[in-house]
C-alpha cells in the first residue's frame, strides 16, 4: 500500500502555489475549454485570483459535470453526536479536552431515541460523530449502536477518532458504509502547533486513515480540511492531491469531500484568514473540475442563502436540521424540529437552522430531488 | 410505437412494442420522472433497488416505486450499488421477496467513478440468478466473448455499453457491438452513454434490439420533451434497420448491370 502521507511529504508545493497566484485569465480559460483540470497544476490554476473573473464559467461547467454523474439529486443525511468526551487538545475545537463544557456520552438507548427522531424527519442516512475517547467511545459501544441503528438507517457513516484497519472491520461488519476523517490542516507545522496533546498529535497516522478504512471494507470515504487554520490554497492543493491518491489506490470507494469553514466554537480560537464566499465557491467548482465523480458535502455550518446558491453548482450531499451536541435533538421541538434551548455542549454553532423539511422543500423548488435513501443494508449483508 | 414494429421485441416471456427502455435515476423529482416515462412510450423501466424500500413497509422517504405503474411498465429492478456477485444476488433475491418481478438488470460496478461493469462478478452472478429462475439482463462492457458466455449461461439479453454511464459520448464501442449483434442469440440492448436521439437511432440502425436511456432524459431541461424525441429516434432507427440501409461507400456505383452478357 502506497501511503498518502509519504506522497504528501514528497509534493513540492512551491511551483503549485506560485501557479495559484500567478496564473492568467487565459490559463484559466484553457482549462475550462478542455472541460476540466487534468493535473494538480491545472487545479492550482483554478485557485488563482485570475480565476475569480471566470467564476461564472467555472460554475456552469461544474453544474454540467455534477449533473452528468449525480443527476439532479441531493443526498440528505443528518449527524448524530454520541459523545463530546475527548482526550485530544485541538486549539480550535469546542470539544477540546480543557474546554469547560458539559461532557455528555449518550447511552445506547438515548442514541436510539435521538436516531428515531431523525428517522421521523425522513433521514435514512446518518453520520455518527464522537470525540476521541477510548473509555467513553469504545469500539464495542459504537458497534452496538451501529447494530441497533442499522434497522432504522440503510446508510450509516462514522466520524470518530482514527483506528487501525482491524479495529474498523467489526464496524463494517455491523453495517457501516462510510468513514469520514478530516485532516483539519494538511500543513504539518500548523498541524503540530494546533494539536498539542492526545492521539490526534500523530499527523501522518491521521492522514492515512482513509486508506486503512478502505482496507477494512468501507465503501465510502470522506476527506477534507477545516478552512481557517492555514492558507486556503495550500489546503486545497493537499485535499486535491489526497483525492487523486484515493481515486487511484482505493478505486472501489466512493469519494466524498467536505470543505468545512471554521465556525465560532468554545475556546474562542482566532482563525488565520476567513475563506471568503466567492473563494469558497471558486474552491468547490475547482474541485468539481478536478474530480468530477467525487461527492461534495455541504453541512449546516454554512448559512441558508449560500447553501441554496450552491445546490445547483456542484454540491451532492447536505445535512439539515443538525445538532452538534450529544443529546441535542432531545431538546428539539418535535414539530418544528428546531432547538428549544441553547446547546452548551455543542462542537460548533451551526449557521443554517432550517428544519429538514424546509431544506428539502427548498431543494425541490430549485429543481433537485432530495434523496433520503440511496443505499440498502442488504448490500452489506447485515 | 405500434405502427412500425413489424415484429415486437421479445425478451423472456414478455413482448414489447417500444424499443426504448428508460432508467429512473437522476430526475429532478419523482413527478418529473413519471411524466417523462409517460412521454417516452416505454414499457420497461429500470429502478435502483438501493433507492427503494425493500422491507415491504410503505416509506414516504423511499417511495420511488409508488411513482411507477406496474400494470403499465415492466419494472426491472437493477442491482446498482452492488460491488460483487454476492451482493448483487442478495439484493435481487430481496427484491423478489418485496414483491418485485423476478427480472433483474444485473449491474455490478465496483468502480463508483466510471461505473464500468465487472465482467467476472457479472458472469458469476448471472449463473446463480439464472439457476434460481430469474430473467437476467446483464449490463456489460462491449466484450463479444463475455456476451457469448452470458448467453451460454442463459441470460435473456445482453446489454453492452455504448460508453460510460452519463458520459453522453454515444456509441464509442461500435465495432465491438457490431460483433455482439452479429453473434447474438438473444436481444441486444445498448445501454449507457446514449446522450442524443441520434445515438439511439444509430444503435437501432446497427441492429440493436433496443436501447436504455437515462441521464440524457433525466437531466434535460424538459425531460418529457426529450423522452418524446428519443422515442421518435428509436422508432426511426428500427424502421430504417428493418427496411435495410444501403452500404456506406465513397464512389458512385454504376447502375447498369454488369452481367447482362450472361443472358445473351
Amino acid at each position: 500500500m502506497e501511503r498518502f502521507s509519504e506522497i504528501h511529504d514528497s509534493i513540492t508545493f512551491e511551483p503549485l502555489l506560485e501557479r495559484a497566484v500567478n496564473a492568467t485569465e487565459a490559463d484559466v480559460a484553457r482549462i475550462i475549454k478542455q472541460g476540466g483540470a487534468r493535473t494538480l497544476y491545472d487545479f492550482a490554476t483554478l485557485l488563482s485570483p485570475s480565476a475569480e473573473s471566470k467564476l461564472e464559467d467555472m460554475c456552469r461547467l461544474s453544474q454540467r459535470l455534477t449533473q452528468r454523474h449525480f443527476g439532479k439529486t441531493i443526498r440528505m443525511f443528518a449527524p448524530l453526536y454520541l459523545s463530546n468526551e475527548c482526550v485530544n487538545v485541538c486549539k480550535y475545537c469546542g470539544f477540546s479536552r480543557h474546554n469547560d463544557i458539559p461532557r455528555i456520552t449518550l447511552s445506547i438507548d438515548e442514541v436510539e431515541k435521538e436516531a428515531g427522531m431523525l428517522a421521523n424527519q425522513g433521514f435514512r442516512s446518518i453520520l455518527l460523530v464522537a470525540g476521541e475517547h477510548p473509555k467513553y467511545v469504545s469500539n464495542g459501544y459504537v458497534k452496538e449502536i451501529v447494530s441497533r441503528l442499522s434497522k432504522l438507517f440503510p446508510s450509516i457513516a462514522l466520524e470518530l477518532g482514527p483506528l487501525e484497519t482491524d479495529s474498523y472491520k467489526p464496524l463494517v461488519d455491523a453495517g457501516c458504509e462510510a468513514l469520514i476523517v478530516y485532516q483539519e490542516t494538511y500543513h504539518e507545522e500548523t498541524y503540530r502547533s494546533l494539536h498539542t496533546a492526545g492521539p490526534k498529535k500523530h499527523y501522518h497516522w491521521r492522514m492515512d486513515t482513509a486508506q486503512r478504512a478502505y482496507h477494512a471494507g468501507f465503501r465510502r470515504l470522506g476527506i477534507g480540511a477545516l478552512f481557517g487554520l492555514h492558507d486556503w490554497r495550500r489546503e486545497a492543493l493537499s485535499v486535491a492531491a489526497h483525492a487523486q491518491h484515493l481515486l487511484r489506490y482505493c478505486w472501489k470507494a466512493q469519494l466524498n469531500i467536505s470543505l468545512p469553514r471554521m465556525r465560532p466554537a468554545s475556546g474562542g480560537f482566532e482563525q488565520v484568514e476567513f475563506l471568503q464566499d466567492h473563494n469558497f465557491v471558486q474552491l468547490i467548482t475547482a474541485l468539481r473540475l478536478f474530480a468530477p465523480h467525487a461527492g461534495i458535502t455541504l453541512s449546516t455550518r454554512e448559512p441558508a442563502p449560500l447553501r441554496n446558491g450552491l445546490i445547483p453548482i456542484g454540491i451532492t450531499a447536505m445535512s439539515a436540521g443538525s445538532s452538534t451536541e450529544p443529546g441535542g435533538y432531545s431538546s428539539f421541538d418535535e414539530t418544528s424540529f428546531t432547538p428549544t434551548k441553547d446547546q452548551e455542549g455543542e462542537q460548533f454553532h451551526i449557521a443554517d437552522e432550517r428544519p429538514p423539511s424546509e431544506v428539502a422543500a427548498t431543494i425541490s423548488r430549485l429543481g433537485y430531488e432530495p434523496v433520503w435513501k440511496d443505499f440498502d443494508q442488504s448490500l452489506i449483508g447485515t | 410505437m405500434t405502427n412500425n414494429a413489424s415484429q415486437p421485441l421479445k425478451i423472456g416471456d414478455r413482448t414489447f412494442d417500444s424499443r426504448l427502455f428508460v432508467g429512473t435515476g437522476k430526475f429532478s423529482s419523482n413527478e418529473a420522472m413519471r411524466e417523462a416515462l409517460d412521454a417516452s412510450g416505454s414499457e420497461l423501466v429500470t429502478v435502483a433497488l438501493k433507492r427503494a424500500n425493500l422491507t415491504g413497509d410503505a416509506d414516504p422517504f423511499a417511495n420511488i416505486l409508488d411513482f411507477l405503474e406496474s400494470d403499465r411498465y415492466l419494472i426491472l429492478p437493477n442491482t446498482a450499488g452492488a460491488m460483487d456477485a454476492e451482493e448483487a444476488v442478495r439484493i435481487a433475491r430481496l427484491a423478489v421477496a418485496a414483491g418485485l418481478p423476478n427480472w433483474v438488470k444485473l449491474e455490478i460496478h465496483p468502480d463508483p467513478n466510471y461505473l464500468l461493469p465487472d465482467p467476472i462478478e457479472t458472469l458469476q452472478a448471472a449463473e446463480t440468478l439464472v439457476r434460481e429462475g430469474f430473467t437476467v439482463l446483464p449490463y456489460i462492457n462491449a466484450d463479444p466473448v463475455l456476451a457469448q458466455r452470458l448467453q451460454d449461461v442463459g441470460c435473456a439479453t445482453v446489454m453492452p455499453l455504448g460508453s460510460p454511464i452519463g458520459s453522453n459520448r454515444g456509441i464509442d464501442t461500435r465495432a465491438q457491438i457490431e460483433i455482439i449483434i452479429e453473434q447474438a442469440r438473444v436481444p441486444v440492448v445498448v445501454d449507457a452513454g446514449i446522450g442524443a436521439p441520434s445515438h439511439a437511432a444509430a444503435a437501432l440502425e446497427m441492429g440493436a434490439d433496443a436501447v436504455l436511456v437515462n441521464t440524457a432524459i433525466a437531466i434535460a431541461p424538459d425531460p418529457s420533451a426529450m423522452a418524446r424525441a428519443f422515442a421518435k429516434a428509436v422508432e426511426a432507427g428500427r424502421e430504417a434497420f428493418e427496411i435495410g440501409l444501403g452500404p456506406v461507400q465513397r464512389a458512385a456505383e454504376a447502375t447498369s448491370p454488369l452481367t447482362t452478357f450472361l443472358n445473351v
